[in-house]
């Protein structure tokens, strides 16, 4: 590995852990194209090793929002543990319709829920700081 | 019912349950940003380690690699939260907004 790839890797490992702490996602969307073009792996190999990563950063990362009181542990294991069945789901529909046709679809769903999260944003009051975290009946918080 | 349906998509498209998780406890659930992405990594830790542990028994994860960008990414992680923490809620979706639409562009293209 060359030092402008190693710089490459270290960035952009970086910039997805960044993204992860302010916007909840594992950084996968910058690990695998890290991983792919600074680490001389197939996409195959870079997905699964992003994964490791994912799951440092997100340990770190719920035990940083945790410190900050912005976590419900016992959602989040719940919403862990059932997406296995989802696993099950996507792999059965993967097979029924065309992987170009399923891509377009979550390319549109995104499109949609992006311009729902903008919207939210706009109508929001500019001083929102503390809205919309609604007290949990029975959370564990 | 999140669960299933972040797992729907990660299963397709190897995104993090992430991008699924957090729309949906925001939109649908009424949770405020910042709980919500919080509550988001705590999924995707048992969702990556199963992932990540599936992956390992057919050989595709390299831990040298992975602590190559997973490592630089724990600094990340630890800044991003804390400058999230000053951030109004709204910016938080409006961020959130372009990271969807980033995804949907590569996905088409």
């Amino acid at each position: 590995m060359e030092v402008g790839e190693l710089i490459g890797a270290v960035a952009l490992g970086l910039a997805g852990g960044l993204v992860g702490g302010l916007l909840g996602v594992g950084g996968g969307v910058l690990f695998v194209p890290a991983l792919a073009i600074f680490a001389d792996q197939t996409q195959l190999e870079a997905e699964s090793t992003s994964l490791l990563a994912i799951v440092a950063v997100a340990a770190v990362g719920t035990w940083r929002q945790h410190g900050y009181g912005n976590v419900r542990l016992a959602d989040g294991l719940v919403i862990g543990v059932l997406s296995p069945v989802g696993v099950a789901l996507g792999v059965i529909a993967a097979n029924a319709v065309s992987e170009r046709t399923l891509e377009l679809g979550f390319a549109a769903l995104l499109v949609f829920v992006a311009s729902q999260l903008a919207l939210r944003a706009l109508r929001a009051p500019a001083d929102d700081r503390d809205r919309g975290s609604p007290e949990p009946a029975g959370s564990d918080g | 019912m999140i669960g299933t349906a972040a797992g729907t998509f990660s299963g397709l498209f190897g995104v993090g349950g992430g991008t699924v998780i957090v729309p949906l406890l925001v939109l649908w659930f009424g949770f405020g940003e910042r709980l919500a992405t919080g509550t988001s990594l705590a999924a995707i830790i048992v969702i990556g380690a199963f992932a990540a542990g599936a992956q390992a028994i057919y050989g595709n994860v390299d831990a040298a690699k992975a602590a190559l960008v997973g490592v630089p990414a724990l600094a990340g992680v630890v800044a991003g939260a804390a400058v999230q923490q000053r951030l109004p809620q709204r910016v938080i979706s409006g961020l959130f907004a372009v990271l969807l639409l980033i995804i949907a562009a590569e996905l088409v293209f």
